[in-house]
This record gives structure tokens, C-alpha cells and sequence, in this order.
């Protein structure tokens, strides 16, 4: 969070929680009331999974300054686990899956996170995309992952939460924003304890945190691990909420990268960034492709249009970042910021 | 204030997109929500398939106006054959109100729609593809793998090689390879060809290409190690032409590489050049355009410059035939409907009506103008493939030529494996098998 400064000092500052308190009101209380279920399906499950594998990664990659481009393979790594736990073990609730998916997935950042040890920056990044490539060969190598399913896709089991059944748009959303919302909470009390400022500390010098006796090894394959559990665990709320279908095709290395431009653009090394570039990563593209479609649909056919959203899309991006290296975030506490003043000043 | 003035203008249009995504349903409209895919690795398919869908549902429109009055409707959406954006896609038309069917054209989209189809009750189309054991309607009411599911391909397949070796006894001892595309389309009929493999005697070695199969010498290297008979293409895309090019480059002869029916087109031969001479490949309908009702599209449709396909030497193509053959079974579907229901814009349930009585024999296809494009079709409410016939055509290095006559698959030895599939995902889903007075049940408005 950023430090008002002096100046401001006199407008009345709202403790830190209220925000998200009001927020996590309006989504519970307000949004199943009145939105559609083209909101729910399309835009608000997406952009929850999304979002928080974003958390995930930006706990690796934001603040322990590790970068990973296997986000998707952990991701599927979840889904599958959930998948068959909640197929395999007799009894077992829902939520024991998707815990237990999600310790899945940390087992296999850790594995996968130990060329962390040697391995930096762009060297890193290539070594996790042995995640990427290892995950995806082997869930459509052997067919136990899918059930023996002849095509490799599962279906997604009913979704019911001691007895309640969440089958319909309203339940999903629900039952994904609980997830995302616990989860979140979680990694926000995460990154503020000693564990956060040694994921920082490593990130921003190894060699001075070895010095203050923060265990670099330890720390990095933690980071590692508590990335994954949240990535793994939005991997089954992006399978079992969102798509209600998996194959491996869908966790590819393009997700990956999706995850990776959702922190970037929202802004490392903040949790709210990643709901921020998750937001404009989903809704972004559907409000071109609405718009293109509404003003040129009859001239272009939707191939034309939806190469020229692309690269609408990619131009925009860069000029974002061009303006904004910091990410959304930053940009809303500038606006944040411009408007207190505004309000202050009349 | 620049900054905060652009978001409002956003916001503007923002709202204003959404107020005017729903379009009004005007009376006796029939809506076909099209979840194209113009782009991407698979963009030929795509325009090829639903350039023919819409060229016919224009012909429709333009010759008749419309199916007895009522007029078709149709927008689409880039899906790029990805599945989050079909949902999405599925998502936003399913809005519109009068929707008849649904033909994605890809077996992932399919999967992720069955649920969601079957809870709005609108008939979900994957002609020539789709999951196999949907063609058991007790317990998927609302899929239709019309013409031929993948287990009847294969079992096409596995008919011409064994009359081209001289016999079903002949397959004993042989090996066949099958190169698959890494996808759930592709991975569909392995059971089925170790099955086959099994009661035939022959030996099966069935090899993947990952999406999108552009790179492919370590696979056909192995397939020169295994020297088999037979190699069974099961491509997509711009894996196909590559095998060809790869096959030749190892030394495998190209007339005994088979195409499957996702691998016949002359996208699929044509950027191979002259490795594709003597490729054969299985199809449910002839290429070519002297067939009436091609010719009635180019004179109706294209000559008044509505025709969908940019490029005029496509008309004829194998997808754009395709396309056709579907929209002749979609509207004729929408046709058996009405007859029953009365000629106004259907609900989904009564189309789904239709569908299961669509049967379409070579006498009435022939009054459609497509005598020999396709065979015949039967649907019924427990059979949602309709028994389509195969026949197989060979590339000569300028067009397709039909090699075979039309050939029924072995449906009677498919049947039970396809009812026991069927019944298992009934079984872990929760679904009740249906009977045929639960068809005729239709949910009217």
C-alpha cells in the first residue's frame, strides 16, 4: 500500500479493510441478484480463475522475483488431481479434493522449482517451461489421469458443497468466489509475515538476504510451493466451475503467458494487481470483439474483425505499458489519489 | 484530465454495448448461432464448413424465402477452435431468442457445451465429429453426430483397406498405422481401432502428433521402422499436408496413406503439391460442383454477390460441400419440425423433434438437388448418427475422384460398444436413460 502523504492528512482516511470488505459485500450480496448468466459464464467465473492464479504466480514471480512460464501445468496439475481424487476416494468431500489438488500441485512446483537453486532470470524461465512441456506430455500420455476417457476430456463432477448443489451459474460463481476470496485473504496475510519480506528480500538481493541469515533455499522452494498450491487450485476452479470440462490442450503454454501478461499488466508484486490484469485480460477483448462486432459486423466478416481486435489489443497493451510500467495498480492509486485531492479541494 | 475523461468514454460505450446486445426477436425467425472459427491453425476448415452452412442457408432465404415462411438468421463468433471461447461464444448468442442449433465444429467445444445444451434444450449438431456414444439419444437427447460418429469412420476405414488387400480375412497378419491428431478429436477412436484390431486379426500401432502437427519427423521415422501396410491419417489442419510432405520424405508410399474425415479436403492436399498425388481419403460427401444444388448457390447466391467464401475456386471444396450437407440437414430437421408444430419459429426441443425424425433417403436427397453429393440419412430418437455411407475419394494432383462406391460402416458391430459408453456416462452422471415416449415429449414454447 502506498504511504499517503502529508497533504492529504487531513482528508478522513478509511481503514485499509474497508474496501475489500464492501467489495466481497457487493459480490456476494449484490452481483447474484442482478447479473445474467452471460456475467456469470463468460466474464466473472474466468476472470475469478484467472485472477487468482495470478495471486499465484505473483507471490513467485512479484515478490520472490522467481520467473515461471508453468503457471498452465500447475494449473492442470490441479484440475487432474481434483479430478481423480474426487473420483478415486470414496467419501471424500469436495473441498478435501481441491486441498488436496492443490497440495498436488505444490509437490510438483517443488520439484519443478529446484533449478530455482542454480538458475536465474531468463535461464529460470526456460527451465520451468520443462513444467509446461513434462505436465502436458504426461496427462495426455497415460489415460489413468482421464479416466481412460477416450478422447482425454473429463467431465467435471457435480459441484456440492455439504449437500448444497452449486450446479447453476449462481452456484459456480459462488462456490468460486469463496475459494478465490479465503484463498486471496490467505496470500495477503502471507506476503505481510516474515515469510513475504524473505520471498522479498530474495527477490530484490540474494546475496545480502543469505547474509541476514534468511535460508534462500528453503525460502525459494516455499515460494515455489505456495504458488502452485494457489495456481493448482485455480486450475480446478477454472475446470470444475468455469469450463465444467478439462483437457490438457487447454492448460498450453498460451495460458501460461496469459498468466504471466495478467501480472505484468496489473502490476508485480500485488494482489490486487492480479484481479486488475485479470480484469482486462477477460473483459478487454470480449468489449472489442462486442464493439467490432456491433459497429462492423455487417462490412467485415469475424475473422477480419477478430484479427483487427488482436491487434487493437496488442497495441494498446504496449502503449500501456509504455505509460504505466507499474501496472494498473499504480494507475488507480493515481487516480485514487487525483480524486481524494479533487474531493478535498472543494 | 485526459486520462479520466477516456474512462468515461468507455464506460459509455460500454453500457452502450450492452443495451443493445440483444437484438428484438421478430415472429417466424429461425436463428442459427454460428461459433465459426475464421482464424487460427484451423481457419480453412473453418471458412470452408460454415462459408457452405451460410451459402445454403442464403440459397434458403433468397429461392424459397426462407422454410416455409420463416426466414433463417444467423450471426457468428470467433472461436478460433478454442474452448473457453466457444463457451464464451455459447454464452453470449444463446441469448438471442429462436435459436434452432448448434454446430461448433470442434470436438472440445462440443464436450464443453453437452451440459449446458442439454439444460437449455437446443439440439448441439457435430456432423462428421463429435463423441461418439452421443449417438446413443436415451441418454444424450440434444447431440446429434449426424452422418457418421468416429467409430463409424473408422470402421469405413477399416472396410476399404480390407477390400483393397482383397477381403475382410485378408486384414489377418497386416499392420496398420494410425497418426493421430493431439486433440480430443484425435484421440476419439483408439479403442476402437485396438477393437478392431483384435477381431480382424491385423496389428494396430496408433501414434500421436501434438497440436497443431507441424513438425512430424521423429513420428513418421518410427513409421518407416514399423513398415506397416497401411498408414490411417487422422490429421487436422495444417498437420495433414505436413504428413504427406514427411511421408515422402522418408519413403512411405502416399497411395497407401488413408485419410480420415477430417484429412480429405484440398486444404489438406494442396499445400503438399505433388507428395499428395494418389492419396486417398474416406468422405461422407463427394467434392466437386455439378451437383444442382452447388450449382443453384453459385447462381442464386454467388452470382448476386451474397456468397460467403472469398475465394470462388473453394465452391465445391470438399468443406465447403460439407457446409452444404450440413445446412441441408439442418433445415430439413427445421422442416420435419414444422410439419409437426406448425411453420413458425421453433422452440430448440421441437427442432431436437425434428432432428430425431430426419430421414432423408437417396430418392428425396436426389429432389434436393444433392444426388450423390451425400448417400441418405435416418436419425431417430435412440440413433443420432443417422447412418451415413462413406465412400472414398483419390487426389490426382488437381482434384478429388471417387475410387469407391458408397460403403456402409458396420453399425451392428458398433452398436454395443457405443450403448455400453453410453451408459457408463449415464451412470456416473446420474442420467435416467430415455424412452422413446420421453422423446416425444417436446418442451413447445
Amino acid at each position: 500500500m502506498t504511504a499517503i502523504s502529508g497533504h492529504f492528512s487531513s482528508a478522513p482516511v478509511l481503514p485499509k479493510w474497508i474496501a475489500p470488505v464492501l467489495l466481497i459485500a457487493f459480490a456476494y450480496g449484490v452481483v447474484p441478484l442482478i447479473g445474467s448468466s452471460y456475467l456469470f459464464e463468460a466474464i466473472l467465473l474466468p476472470f475469478l480463475a484467472l485472477s487468482l492464479a495470478g495471486v499465484g504466480l505473483n507471490i513467485l514471480t512479484g515478490y520472490a522475483g522467481q520467473v515461471s512460464l508453468g503457471s498452465a501445468a500447475f494449473m492442470a496439475a490441479g484440475a487432474f488431481a481434483a479430478y481423480n481424487f474426487n473420483l478415486r476416494v470414496e467419501g471424500l468431500p469436495l473441498i478435501g479434493s481441491i486441498v488436496l489438488a492443490g497440495f498436488v500441485a505444490a509437490a510438483i512446483g517443488i520439484v519443478f522449482g529446484l533449478p530455482s537453486l542454480r538458475l536465474k532470470g531468463f535461464y529460470l524461465a526456460v527451465s520451468t517451461l520443462a513444467a509446461q512441456f513434462f505436465v502436458q506430455w504426461a496427462l495426455t500420455k497415460f489415460s489413468w489421469f482421464s479416466n481412460d476417457s477416450a478422447s482425454g476430456v473429463i467431465d467435471a463432477p457435480r459441484l456440492s458443497i455439504a449437500g448444497f448443489a452449486l450446479d447453476g451459474a449462481v452456484g459456480r460463481y459462488l462456490f468460486a468466489l469463496t475459494i478465490v476470496a479465503i484463498v486471496t485473504f490467505l496470500a495477503y496475510r502471507l506476503v505481510s509475515s516474515q515469510t513475504g519480506r524473505n520471498f522479498i528480500a530474495i527477490r530484490d538481493n540474494e546475496t545480502a538476504a543469505r547474509i541476514i541469515g534468511i535460508p534462500v533455499l528453503k525460502t525459494k522452494l516455499l515460494a515455489f510451493a505456495i504458488s502452485s498450491f494457489i495456481i493448482g487450485v485455480a486450475g480446478v476452479i477454472w475446470a470444475f466451475a468455469y469450463l465444467r470440462t478439462v483437457e490438457p490442450d487447454g492448460f498450453d503454454l498460451d495460458r501460461s503467458f496469459q498468466i504471466l501478461f495478467i501480472i505484468i499488466i496489473g502490476g508485480l508484486a500485488s494482489i490486487r494487481g492480479a484481479f486488475f490484469g485479470a480484469a482486462l485480460i477477460v473483459v478487454f477483448p470480449l468489449a472489442l470483439s462486442r464493439l467490432g462486432g456491433l459497429l462492423l459486423g455487417d462490412v467485415f466478416d469475424s475473422g477480419v474483425l477478430d484479427m483487427s481486435q488482436r491487434i487493437v489489443l496488442g497495441a494498446l497493451i504496449i502503449l500501456f505499458l509504455i505509460l504505466e510500467p507499474d501496472g494498473l495498480v499504480a494507475l488507480w492509486d493515481r487516480i485514487r489519489r487525483r480524486l481524494l485531492f479533487a474531493w478535498q479541494s472543494t | 484530465m485526459t486520462f479520466l475523461s477516456t474512462i468515461k468514454a468507455a464506460a459509455l460505450s460500454a453500457a452502450m454495448i450492452v443495451s443493445v446486445a440483444l437484438p428484438a426477436a421478430h415472429a417466424d425467425e429461425q436463428y442459427f448461432p454460428l461459433q465459426s472459427y475464421r482464424v487460427g491453425p484451423y481457419a480453412a476448415g473453418g471458412t470452408g464448413f460454415f462459408g457452405g452452412f451460410i451459402d445454403y442457408l442464403n440459397l434458403i432465404n433468397i429461392r424459397d424465402g426462407g422454410v416455409n415462411g420463416v426466414k433463417l438468421t444467423w450471426d457468428e463468433c470467433e472461436t478460433q477452435y478454442e474452448v473457453e471461447r466457444g463457451v464464451e461464444c455459447y454464452e453470449r448468442q444463446k441469448s438471442h431468442a429462436g435459436a434452432a442449433a448448434w454446430n461448433p465444429l470442434s470436438v472440445g467445444i462440443a464436450y464443453a457445451m453437452i451440459d449446458r445444451i442439454t439444460a437449455d434444450k437446443v439440439p448441439l449438431i457435430t456432423v462428421n465429429h463429435g463423441r461418439t456414444d452421443s449417438t446413443d439419444g436415451r441418454v444424450f437427447p440434444y447431440v446429434f453426430p449426424l452422418l457418421l460418429n468416429p467409430y463409424s469412420e473408422t470402421s469405413g476405414i477399416v472396410n476399404y483397406i480390407a477390400s483393397k488387400e482383397g477381403g475382410i480375412d485378408k486384414l489377418k497378419g497386416k499392420k496398420i498405422v494410425v497418426l493421430y491428431h493431439g486433440s480430443p478429436y484425435g484421440k476419439e477412436t483408439i479403442p476402437i481401432y485396438e477393437l478392431l484390431a483384435q477381431k480382424y486379426g491385423f496389428s494396430v500401432q496408433q501414434i500421436e502428433v501434438p497440436h497443431p502437427g507441424n513438425e512430424q519427423q521423429s513420428q513418421w521415422l518410427t513409421i518407416r521402422r514399423a513398415k506397416p501396410d497401411f498408414v490411417v491419417l487422422r490429421g487436422w489442419g495444417v498437420m495433414n499436408p505436413v504428413a504427406l510432405k514427411t511421408a515422402v520424405k522418408v519413403g512411405y508410399p502416399v497411395d497407401h496413406i488413408v485419410g480420415n474425415v477430417w484429412s480429405n479436403s484440398e486444404e489438406d492436399v494442396i499445400p503438399a503439391g505433388d507428395a499428395a498425388k494418389g492419396y486417398t481419403a474416406i468422405t461422407t460427401q463427394a467434392s466437386g460442383n455439378s451437383y444442382p444444388v452447388v450449382q443453384e448457390i453459385v447462381k442464386t447466391v454467388y452470382d448476386a454477390g451474397k456468397g460467403n467464401l472469398e475465394d470462388k475456386s473453394r465452391i465445391g471444396s470438399v468443406y465447403h460441400n460439407l457446409g452444404i450437407v450440413n445446412g441441408i440437414l439442418n433445415v430439413e430437421a427445421i422442416r420435419v419440425a414444422q410439419e409437426k408444430f406448425g411453420h413458425r419459429t421453433l422452440t430448440g426441443d421441437e427442432v431436437r423433434w425434428g432432428f430425431e425424425h430426419l430421414k432423408l433417403d437417396p430418392a428425396k436427397v436426389e429432389a434436393l438437388g444433392a444426388k450423390d453429393l451425400f448417400h441418405s440419412i435416418n436419425v431417430s430418437w435412440d440413433n443420432h448418427e443417422g447412418e451415413g455411407y462413406v465412400t472414398f475419394q483419390q487426389w490426382d494432383g488437381k482434384k478429388w475422384n471417387v475410387v469407391s462406391d458408397w460403403i456402409a460402416p458396420d453399425w451392428a458391430l458398433l452398436r454395443p460398444i457405443i450403448e455400453k459408453s453410453a451408459e457408463a456416462y449415464a451412470a456416473e452422471k446420474g442420467i435416467k436413460l430415455r424412452t422413446a415416449d420421453d422423446a416425444d415429449a417436446v418442451t413447445t414454447n
